[in-house]
């Protein structure tokens, strides 16, 4: 059975064209508008035409950019906001989590508060008693129950509301990102918390950026653009298309700046020295599939490819390469007299070309640095800090390097891991 | 409207709860808590003693056997205006105050000006006590009419609900609503028989006075306690009736604006 059921849902939002968000009486009888203005000026589309549908015990995520359109959805299933057209069909008690501890009054103890937000969620002073100490504990707020909530720290602000809002104990769970602001320590005991509702077969929509997580707990994926679905399906083919395409329109950015980068090497010569007599020029960089690219997978096959023109015929010159991170660390270089390639020789325009298996680099902007120079370092073309590429994946590994690696634990140790993380 | 009424009624807990909310938030952290609440209608009461006993009148003031008895005249009307203005003044920003309350969650907008209204009541309910001792300590005494205060209070209530109704989904649009109803809740106190008698204004100027239905309420009160008998039972019984039809009104536009509250407080 649907536990939720949306139908060409369509939501507006005003626009006001003057610059004073709010009216006033005075403006309007000045203006002889009183409820002229209220008319609409012009709207923001905030989602056109969305349909889906949600089993009862299946956990959907919604993912998009900014301004997609995912939260009005979410307030929209919440039943906060009304849709401007469209219905919405929701079966079972639904908890928000929209905005964690909304509502609570800074000056009262949490104990008050806990039995005036439950109440505000829907249950009665009763069950509330029932499920008070299972908060309490839940939220680790033992010591601090009667303090006014003004006086906790934003961790135990959001501890407490998360607690009590899953203590609702709703058919239908709504999150919008509100794990995003947890404590370090916190976040895990949501998320488990969150997987014994799914173990419970509630119903769960799940908005987050967080894609490692989505792709975790979610059965099924919906990738929410500019108020359209533009995708829904199994986890990781949705998150894999949405993060090709946020990498694409970083990459038309990036592409820009690649052009506007050679433009400026010219003026900019401290980025780039040598003597000449051999030039580096038109250096790009490409993907498996020979497509020119600039953002990249940690596992991607990629290549470096650059013209170089000898005006006169040489014999001592070698190739390399220089890869630098965001805070200017040099992750890894090389060149062909490091790798035993014995110069012969060179003259005219050629082509050059290196060929990388898998970049096993961990998320970040790089730097890439390509030079050509004698044995001895004398510069003939040296590109400094030139180009840039980008390495985006749903893993979130630290360091410099993306080390090669596999886990392997005793028999008395298990795990239980889903095969998307 | 029926519907509406039950559907209301079903959040009588959350009223309750927000209720009391409100009232631990004032108290909490002031010992003399429930003294503040009680603070302004005693000041006003004595400037106006002072100023009208003492000041102008030297020692008496026009239609009062005492000074004493026309602090108890003023006390008597100025408790249930502290009750009605205080919640229409509140009522013009709560949906503005309790922003998060709509905006995050799924949440019955009506209580917040249900609250802001019974909230001053039991302010008012509270002052009552102190009212009951004013009128033994000065040895005016009481009379039976005082069971007639429910019916005020009813009537009062209703009426006050209506326009804050109104005003709390009109400020949404109109921000500036505040600051013209404190100014008109000035000239309103001074429209209503609180701080001279009915019976003194001329004739002409009664009939004005007529048109405010808070002539009637506060009226009412005075009956009750003051003067000790039935109020004019005719005016306040088209009282009654204006008052709910502020409360079916106001709600109505209320329930209209509901879904524009979320994208504009």
């Amino acid at each position: 059975m649907e536990a939720v059921e949306v139908r060409d849902v369509y939501k507006f939002y005003k626009k006001y064209a003057d610059r004073h968000k709010f009216l006033t009486i005075k403006s309007a009888l000045v203006n002889k508008t009183l409820f002229g203005e209220l008319q609409v000026s012009e709207r923001f589309e905030a989602l056109r035409g969305v349909s889906f549908e949600v089993k009862s015990g299946q956990t959907l995520g919604i993912i998009g950019e900014n301004g997609s359109g995912k939260s009005t959805m979410l307030k929209i299933l919440a039943g906060i906001s009304k849709p401007t057209a469209g219905e919405v069909v929701t079966r079972g008690r639904i908890s928000a989590l929209i905005e964690l501890g909304a509502g609570f009054h800074p000056e009262i103890s949490g104990r008050e508060n806990i039995f005036i937000n439950g109440i505000i969620l829907g249950l009665t002073r009763k069950q509330i008693q029932e499920k008070y100490d299972e908060i309490v504990r839940f939220a680790e707020l033992e010591e601090f129950i009667d303090n006014p909530v003004k006086s906790y720290s934003s961790g135990m602000f959001m501890r407490l509301g998360f607690s009590i809002a899953i203590n609702v104990n709703p058919e239908i769970l709504l999150i919008d990102e509100v794990l995003a602001v947890g404590d370090a320590s916190f976040v895990p005991k949501c998320l488990d918390k969150i997987n014994e509702f799914r173990r419970h077969g509630k119903t769960i929509i799940f908005v987050s950026h967080d894609l490692a997580t989505i792709e975790r707990i979610c059965d099924d994926v919906i990738w929410i653009k500019k108020g359209k679905i533009e995708m829904r399906g199994y986890p990781k083919r949705v998150t894999d298309a949405y993060l090709e395409y946020v990498g694409k329109k970083d990459e038309v950015k990036t592409l820009a700046q690649h052009g506007e980068e050679e433009k400026l090497s010219g003026r900019e010569k401290e980025k780039r020295w040598g003597s000449r007599e051999i030039e580096i020029s038109n250096v790009r960089m490409f993907d498996g599939n020979d497509k020119e690219k600039y953002i990249f997978r940690a596992d991607e096959p990629l290549a470096i490819q650059f013209d170089v023109d000898a005006r006169a015929a040489e014999d001592d010159f070698v190739f390399g390469i220089g890869v630098y991170n965001g805070d200017g660390i040099n992750c890894y270089g090389s060149n062909t007299l490091l790798e035993n390639y014995a110069a012969r020789r060179i003259q005219g325009k050629g082509r050059v070309r290196l060929m990388v298996p898998a970049l096993g680099l961990v998320n970040g902007t790089y730097f890439l640095d390509v030079a050509v120079h004698k044995r001895d370092g004398y510069p003939f073309d040296y590109h400094h800090f030139q180009y840039t590429f980008r390495v985006t994946s749903s893993h979130r590994d630290v360091g410099i390097a993306r080390i090669p690696h596999s886990w392997e634990f005793s028999d008395n140790i298990a795990f239980s891991k889903n095969e998307n993380s | 409207m029926i519907e509406k009424l039950k559907e209301i009624l079903r959040h009588r807990q959350l009223i309750l709860i927000l209720v009391s909310r409100e009232l631990k938030a004032r108290y909490r952290g002031t010992v003399l808590g429930f003294f503040w609440s009680l603070f302004n209608p005693l000041l006003l009461m004595l400037v106006y003693t002072v100023v009208f006993g003492f000041i102008i009148g030297g020692g008496r003031v026009a239609g009062f056997a005492s000074t004493k008895l026309y602090a108890l005249f003023l006390f008597n009307g100025i408790l249930p205006w502290t009750w009605f203005s205080s919640s229409l003044l509140e009522s013009s920003n709560v949906l503005m105050v309790q922003g998060a309350l709509i905006k995050k969650i799924k949440f019955p907008i009506e209580v917040l000006p249900i609250m802001v209204v019974t909230t001053n009541m039991v302010h008012f309910l509270l002052g009552l006590p102190v009212l009951v001792a004013f009128f033994v300590i000065f040895g005016k005494g009481l009379t039976p009419w005082v069971l007639f205060l429910p019916v005020s209070l009813l009537a009062q209530y209703i009426f006050t609900m209506g326009l804050c109704f109104l005003i709390s989904a009109l400020t949404v649009h109109f921000r500036d609503i505040k600051d013209i109803l404190a100014n008109l809740l000035t000239l309103w106190f001074f429209a209503t028989p609180i701080i001279y008698t009915y019976q003194s204004v001329p004739k002409a100027l009664q009939y004005v006075l007529n048109l405010n239905p808070m002539t009637h309420i506060v009226e009412s009160y005075h009956y009750s306690f003051y003067f000790g008998s039935l109020p004019h039972w005719k005016r306040f019984s088209v009282t009654i009736l204006v008052g709910l039809l502020f409360f079916y009104l106001g709600y109505l536009l209320f329930d209209k604006l509901r879904d524009t509250y979320v994208e504009e407080v």
